[in-house]
């Protein structure tokens, strides 16, 4: 069935459309499905935020959409993967030659790591690393690489960009050093830009600023963005549209408003109650819990709902039965839950 | 004491305990380090009993049968320049080839755990003044000082082993230093420290048994290493001297038979390096078994 | 010169006092100290052994006698050789280039095998040629090297003709081609066990360098693999390789000296050994006291280099 359907997407608007991702890793262990059945799309200038616990498998999925994880004995891909390039043609990431997929990196869709600090080569300059993925994608030659890689350190807020094409990463600051990184992800203008927890590991103030960047630029180019990140006031703050994780699947998805104001899997109401400082209605007045329990061992998940050993409204029979189906509650809001609406007490 | 033994031990011995229960099964996973086990036992028995079985010994001349080539007649692999046995010698050569190997190793290690403990475990001025004796030991090419010692003194089959032990315990000292130093760190000997037992106690009970899986690796390691010392200076003509054989000196005039008589050089040579591949094997067998984490690297 | 320059090279100033009293030890160590050769030639009666003794200034205390050492020591008076009276160092001046030659071009081969053996094993990992290779650096770091030259001098020269048994060139023919003729058997002799060390620890290195972040934020980029290799992974992958170098140069000096004893290499290490058979004491400690100097200033310039090349740690360095 997947492999037979169309590569065409409804919409001329959609950068992303994912179709029943699957991802696995081969371990000594056994199999681990890290992600499994993920769909969704995303359009132009719109953010879709990704949330959810630890080992929930937003990293991999993020990976997987440029096909960053391992190569396939360790790692396999199912399902599709389409993207619309610059020129308007739709490809299956996930069919891609590996050298065609080496045009799309970089070039149509480029990625944001957490860790600026390691994520730099230590011995490469900031400008050549900016410039190189220029090189390859446009065919220019070093010296009008490195004059487009300062227009982008301009463009990310780095003061005396042209000196700062000489200085290697550890002579940067963690900000800084995110902001080549968001320099070099924007090179060739991508259609789509994920960016994985890129202000986790920096501190409240920087956070700030680069947040503010990234819309800025989001604004000027209408890029779609895919952000993960754990912290939900960011994702208020900057998501048109939220996909919540748990144990490799989408628990439920919705645009920020409805999701926040009336979460309706009992996971997401337990992340939103343990987030501080969060007054939407409802909500506010709760105490700051945190869900009790553990994310499920992957190579043993429970059967049927795999939140069900910590879910409050647990349903011995009901819950334990079956996984329960990706539900339309209501138009764009998502939900993986059979007792959503016997729960929150609306109607389905 | 009492006190001591009742409240250090379970975080002392719980980890190790079931760290060696798996050590085993990982060892004979690695199929290498077997082989390598099962090499030195048959050599090492060979050697042994060997030349009781034979029926030449390795001394007796039959100048009849100089150079005679092996697997073509009473002489299995031949013989020497004057007709001795090459098996017979071989085996010979073995026994004082291994049992260099392995007492060498015995006094290194004691001489490297010694250094290593005190100075892991004072640290201060006399570990600094220790460990830096040992970095200076170390820049001397150890086949440079093994000569010129050895040319200086009396070779026999106990200095030669001396010679080679105190030219390689530096190793083995580092190691334990760093052991030491970062288990002494570690909470069990500061509670036995705390509980008062003696500095002795605290580093031969507490400290040295949490460090064995290093030493242990570095023990197989050194037994290769001083064999292929042995084999170098007496090959040079400076290690053990005829007529008891070695491996090493039997190599040392193959060179000029090299043409008419090339199994002289061959053989020993292959004895040389199936004993110190095997313990370097071995080796390596026991640091993925005894060290789970360090994944083949 | 930064900070840590100037440490290191006073570190190994006091590294150099403590090898020097190693040194001066062993010689002190014969019996009969640096008299024995007098006393071994058998016609000298303890009056004139004494008498030796105190021109030669040994009569005096051992710390006195030590310092005194060090210092025409450190002025590069070396003593002469028993042999031919010539001054140590330019004894050993005159075979040094021979040693050099061989432990530069044999390191040059081993680097240029090694390197890619571990990066093929490291990229390959676990795969058929991973095993052979990984098997084959530990049989190699086995062989004795005077056996491994004497199974070449077997089969390429006695079986095969093809490469001469010894010398650095044939006399009456110092072309470079006859030279280079003569250079391949010890070459490659002396690059077997700095071929498995390289190939061990380039293996591993690369293995460290190819899981961090860079190398994903490089794939990212949509470079092509090989570059992303050649120049993100083995160009860090190196760096470390630079104080293995410095490291292993023990080991290459004395594989030096067995290879050029097998070979007949006109070099230091059969200096050292004719020395000893010679009982020519003052070159035999001379070349000793010179190796371990030698040790010494390549692991310093290894960690300089090291230091150069690393931007992190560089003069670059803010
Ligand atoms: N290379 C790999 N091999 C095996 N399993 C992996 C690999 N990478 C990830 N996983 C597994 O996939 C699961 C999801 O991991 P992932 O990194 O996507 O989590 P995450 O949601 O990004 O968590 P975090 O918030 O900590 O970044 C985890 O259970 C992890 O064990
Ligand atoms: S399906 Fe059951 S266990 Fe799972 S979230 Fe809904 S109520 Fe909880
Ligand atoms: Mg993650």
């Amino acid at each position: 069935m997947t492999q037979t359907a169309p590569r065409v997407m409804q919409d001329e608007e959609d950068v992303l459309d994912v179709r029943n991702l699957g991802i696995s890793f081969r371990t000594p262990a056994g199999e681990i499905p890290a992600v499994r059945d993920v769909s969704f799309r995303i359009r132009r200038g719109e953010t879709l935020a990704l949330v959810g616990e630890s080992g929930s498998g937003k990293s991999v999925t993020s990976l997987g959409i440029l096909r960053l994880t391992p190569k396939p004995p360790f790692c396999s891909i199912t399902g599709q993967v389409l993207l619309r390039g610059r020129d308007g043609t739709v490809r299956d990431l996930a069919s891609l030659p590996e050298d065609e997929m080496r045009d799309v990196r970089g070039r149509d869709a480029a990625m944001v790591f957490q860790e600026p600090m390691t994520s730099l080569n230590p011995v490469h300059r900031v400008g050549d690393q900016i410039a190189e993925s220029i090189r390859f994608h446009e065919g220019l030659s070093r010296r009008a690489a490195l004059d487009k890689a300062a227009g982008l350190l301009d463009l990310v807020g780095i003061p005396d960009p042209r000196r700062r094409l000489g200085a290697y990463p550890h002579e940067l600051s963690g900000g800084m050093r995110q902001r080549v990184m968001i320099a070099m992800a924007l090179a060739c203008e991508p259609r789509l830009l994920i960016a994985d927890e890129p202000t986790t590991a920096l501190d409240v103030t920087i956070q700030a600023q680069i947040l503010d960047l990234l819309r800025r630029l989001q604004e000027r180019t209408r890029m779609a963005v895919i952000f993960i990140t754990h912290n939900l006031g960011v994702v208020a703050e900057i998501a048109d549209r939220v996909m919540v994780m748990y144990s490799g699947r989408v628990v439920e998805q919705a645009a920020v408003r409805p999701l926040f104001r009336s979460p309706l899997m009992p996971y997401t109401r337990g992340l939103l109650r343990s987030v501080p400082r969060l007054d939407f209605a409802g909500l506010g007045r709760e105490p700051l819990a945190a869900i009790p329990g553990t994310v499920p061992d992957p190579l043993e998940p429970p059967p049927g709902c795999s939140f069900g050993p910590r879910c409050g409204g647990f349903l011995p029979g009901t819950c334990d039965a079956a996984v329960p189906p990706l539900e339309e509650a209501r138009p764009g809001h998502q939900v993986r839950c059979v007792r959503w609406s016997a729960l929150t007490g609306e109607a389905a | 004491m009492s006190a001591s033994s009742s409240v250090a031990p379970p975080a002392a011995a719980a980890r190790p305990a079931r760290r060696r229960g798996g050590a085993l099964r990982r060892f004979l996973r690695h199929r290498l380090a077997v082989f390598g086990a099962g090499v030195i036992l048959f050599l090492t028995l060979a050697c042994a009993l060997g030349p009781y079985l034979l029926p030449f010994t390795d001394t007796h001349i039959d100048i009849m049968q100089r150079f005679a080539p092996p697997f073509s007649g009473a002489h299995v692999l031949g013989t020497d320049a004057l007709g001795r046995d090459m098996l017979a010698r071989l085996l010979m050569a073995g026994r004082i080839s291994l049992l260099v190997g392995f007492s060498a190793m015995a006094i290194s290690m004691v001489i490297g755990i010694a250094v290593g403990i005190v100075s892991g475990y004072y640290g201060g001025v006399v570990g600094t003044v220790l460990m830096r004796f040992v970095d200076a030991m170390l820049c001397f090419p150890s086949i440079f000082l093994l000569l010129a010692i050895s040319a200086l003194i009396n070779a026999s089959v106990s200095s030669i082993i001396l010679l080679i032990a105190i030219t390689s315990w530096m190793e083995v000292a580092r190691i334990v230093e760093a052991q030491i130093r970062a288990l002494r760190a570690r909470d069990f000997a500061v509670a036995a420290e705390a509980l008062g037992a003696s500095d002795r106690r605290v580093m031969f009970r507490e400290l040295l048994p949490n460090a064995i899986a290093p030493i242990v690796v570095a023990a197989t390691l050194n037994v290769a290493h001083a064999i292929l010392a042995e084999s170098y200076i007496s090959f040079l003509g400076y290690g053990i001297q005829p007529p008891t054989p070695s491996w090493g000196n039997m190599l040392d005039s193959a060179q000029s038979y090299l043409t008419s008589a090339p199994w002289l050089a061959i053989l020993p040579g292959l004895a040389i390096t199936l004993a110190v591949t095997s313990f370097n094997f071995i080796g390596d067998g026991l640091r993925d078994a005894l060290d789970p984490r360090m994944d083949g690297r | 010169m930064s900070s840590y320059v100037i440490r290191r090279l006073l570190q190994g100033a006091g590294l150099l006092l403590l090898v020097s009293m190693i040194g001066f030890a062993i010689l002190h160590l014969a019996p009969g100290g640096p008299l024995s050769q007098f006393a071994a030639g058998g016609d000298m009666t303890q009056e004139d052994l004494d008498r030796v003794a105190a021109q030669l200034g040994l009569d005096r205390p051992l710390p006195i006698q030590y310092l005194d050492w060090l210092w025409r020591m450190l002025q590069g008076d070396w003593g002469l050789s028993y042999r031919d009276q010539q001054p140590v160092l330019s004894v050993i001046g005159s075979h040094l280039g021979a040693t050099l030659e061989l432990m530069l071009t044999s390191t040059l081969l081993a680097m240029m095998i090694g390197a890619w053996v571990g990066i093929l094993g490291a990229i390959r990992r676990y795969s058929l040629f991973d095993g052979f290779a990984t098997i084959g650096a530990m049989i190699a770091l086995s062989i004795p090297t005077f056996w491994f030259g004497l199974v070449v001098i077997y089969v390429f020269s006695v079986g095969l003709g093809w490469l001469p048994s010894g010398n650095r060139y044939t006399i009456g023919d110092e072309s470079l081609a006859n030279r280079v003729h003569h250079l391949i058997g010890p070459c490659m002799v002396l690059a077997l066990v700095s071929t498995a060390v390289w190939s061990r620890y380039m293996r591993s290195s690369m293995l460290d360098v190819i899981h961090q972040d860079y190398i994903r934020t490089a794939r990212s980029k949509g470079i092509p693999e090989r570059r992303i290799l050649i120049h993100h992974a083995v160009r860090n992958a190196l760096l470390p390789m630079i104080t293995i170098t410095g490291l292993h140069l023990p080991t290459l000096l004395s594989g030096a000296l067995v290879t050029e004893t097998v070979f007949t290499w006109p070099g230091m290490g059969r200096l050292f050994l004719d020395s000893i058979n010679y009982r020519d004491y003052p070159v035999v400690m001379g070349i000793l006291m010179f190796t371990a100097v030698l040790v010494l200033l390549g692991s310093l310039l290894a960690d300089l280099l090291y230091n150069v090349a690393d931007p992190r740690l560089g003069a670059n360095a803010t």
